[in-house]
């Protein structure tokens, strides 16, 4: 009776978080499929006819979407690689007894908690402007040509832009890794004659693995979905060269009105973001379990 | 029994922690910098660093031209309203998956999880056009309710992490002496899972007040937090150095500083639990 009585009070429970998780996973994504069969465009309003693939076939054939995903693993890949190695090198460094560890530790993680558009706005016009940027003023200095980062290297300036937003996360979660190896193991690789590199390759590697793969499944997660950054330093331009898929897609419904093609390049990215997951998922399945 | 260190190893890894940990935060600490200079000084060639006229007129000339601190406090009443909301939902459901799981309850979290891996493009036109028609476009009320669904999995997940460290046996007790279900929550649970919850709220807030891609394009002027109101100085006004300064120590100040208060709550968070 009582367990009878309680089971059902822990549904009553958990039911309002789960009906509202599902609604809001549910609903949007049937609109969303909907919409994609449709030609809708919010500049002809009450003219929508059933169109089947055809925006499909549009969105998929587009150059805009080509060189969109490009830019979106291209980003993905380029940050992701930045952090991870970047956030070994600097939690090895910060796992060694130092000065003022606690203090460098602050100022390491700090940019994580810099909204995006501020972290965007101040690379872009403080650091990257070609004629007022610190990087201008640093390439007069040396006697260099100023550079004009977001026009000539907009992708390469937004990775550089979000890494630095990421490495801070990489960081900590490789530290916080890092602070739970046996200092005894590593005694006794030390007594066993292991130099540092193999140290570093036999012992500190492997036992960080399950750390790394946490970091790139929840990284990948939300750098799929860059966008602000986008948005306020190079608006996709010059041409496509900086555009990823979100960006795309919140282009072609809330620039062009075009309700139609962008929910099917909704639909894709959808589709793309689950193919990573699941594959992620996979991936680090078995270091999740232990 | 940590192993001996020769001092001037120390002293080199010191040197070299420290100048990187600065370079990393330098960005920052040059918009600190220059949202106390003047528009002249903060395009000064060569830049100057700390001998400049300090002047607080750019924080100002901010707040009177754009009613700064009405985006302050959007920003305040969605990050705290999604957050609070958030919690009161997800209690309860952590609650009882913690305290009386099934076989069925790792499922449910880990579906909850899959929820975040959607992106958020799949679901921007329908919310977008549902918000035109019911007139909750650029309100507060709309984007607390976005939020709200977005960081739910986190704030359930976070609690469960939580509430799974308190031992079973005390509830089994209170139950043993007559308390209800409801004098168990409010009596027994509370107290002990307050840490915890206040864990949750803080590290909800701050990614509620950094949020960009629902507050971008869900708001026009009137409920813009301070993503959005940022974003409004990407051209011809971020070329002000001072006032874009300004105006971004003034977003970036308070959250900085509660997030200086939970990192370690960070990695729990956001790991959802793998790594701690």
């Amino acid at each position: 009776m009582a367990t009878l009585h309680t089971r059902s009070a822990a549904r009553m429970m958990i039911a309002p978080s789960v009906v509202l998780l599902f609604l809001w996973m549910i609903v949007p994504l049937v609109m969303t499929i909907y919409f994609s069969l449709l030609n809708y465009n919010l500049l002809s309003p009450g003219m929508e006819t059933f169109v089947g693939f055809l925006n499909y076939k549009y969105f998929l054939t587009d150059p805009a979407f080509i060189a969109a995903l490009i830019n979106t693993l291209l980003l993905v890949l380029g940050v992701l690689l930045i952090t991870v190695v970047g956030g070994i090198a600097f939690a090895l460094l910060l796992n060694q007894d130092i000065y003022g560890q606690g203090i460098v530790r602050i100022l390491v993680i700090a940019p994580f908690f810099v909204m995006p558009t501020v972290a965007a706005l101040v690379w872009k016009n403080m650091f990257m402007n070609p004629v007022n940027g610190l990087f201008a003023h640093l390439a007069k200095a040396l006697g260099l040509q100023p550079f004009d980062w977001l026009a000539n290297a907009p992708l390469f300036s937004i990775i550089l832009i979000v890494a630095w937003q990421w490495l801070p996360f990489a960081t900590l979660i490789m530290l916080t890794a890092l602070q739970s190896l046996d200092e005894e193991q590593q005694e006794a690789a030390e007594m066993d004659g292991a130099g540092a590199i193999s140290k570093f390759f036999y012992i500190i590697l492997p036992h960080m693995a399950r750390a790394i793969t946490v970091v790139i499944l929840i990284q990948t997660i939300f750098l799929l979905s860059v966008f602000a950054e986008i948005l306020v330093t190079t608006n996709g331009g010059p041409g496509t060269q900086s555009t990823n898929l979100t960006f795309l897609v919140y282009s072609q419904a809330l620039l062009q009105f075009d309700i139609g093609g962008a929910s099917a390049g909704g639909i894709v990215a959808v589709i793309l973001a689950n193919i990573v997951a699941i594959f992620l998922v996979r991936l680090v399945g078995k270091n999740l379990e232990a | 029994m940590a192993r001996k260190v020769s001092t001037r190893r120390k002293m080199v890894m010191t040197a070299v922690a420290w100048a990187l940990g600065i370079l990393i935060f330098f960005p920052i600490l040059w918009t600190f910098l220059t949202s106390f200079k003047t528009e002249a000084d903060a395009i000064a060639s060569p830049p100057q660093f700390l001998f400049f006229h300090w002047t607080t007129e750019s924080y100002a000339e901010v707040q009177s031209r754009s009613n700064y601190l009405s985006h302050f406090m959007n920003s305040v009443i969605i990050s705290f309203g999604s957050t609070l909301i958030g919690l009161i939902i997800a209690i309860p459901a952590a609650w009882a998956m913690a305290f009386s799981p099934t076989k069925r309850t790792k499922d449910v979290l880990m579906w909850m999880l899959s929820t975040k891996m959607m992106p958020p493009v799949g679901a921007l036109i329908p919310i977008y056009l549902m918000f035109r028609n019911f007139g909750l476009l650029d309100s507060r009320s709309g984007l607390v309710i976005i939020l709200t669904l977005i960081n739910l999995p986190i704030i359930v997940w976070m609690l469960y992490t939580y509430f799974k460290e308190i031992p079973g046996e005390i509830l089994e007790a209170a139950r043993m002496d007559g308390a209800s279900l409801f004098k168990e929550i409010i009596y027994v649970l509370t107290p002990m899972a307050v840490p915890g919850i206040a864990s949750t709220l803080l590290l909800n807030i701050i990614l509620a007040w950094n949020e960009a891609f629902w507050t971008l394009n869900l708001t026009a002027s009137k409920a813009a937090p301070l993503t959005a109101f940022i974003a409004s100085y990407s051209s011809p006004e971020g070329l002000f150095y001072a006032k874009l300064s300004a105006a971004s120590t003034m977003a970036i100040a308070p959250i900085l500083i509660l997030g200086w208060f939970s990192q370690k709550q960070l990695v729990r968070g956001l790991t959802f639990g793998a790594v701690k």
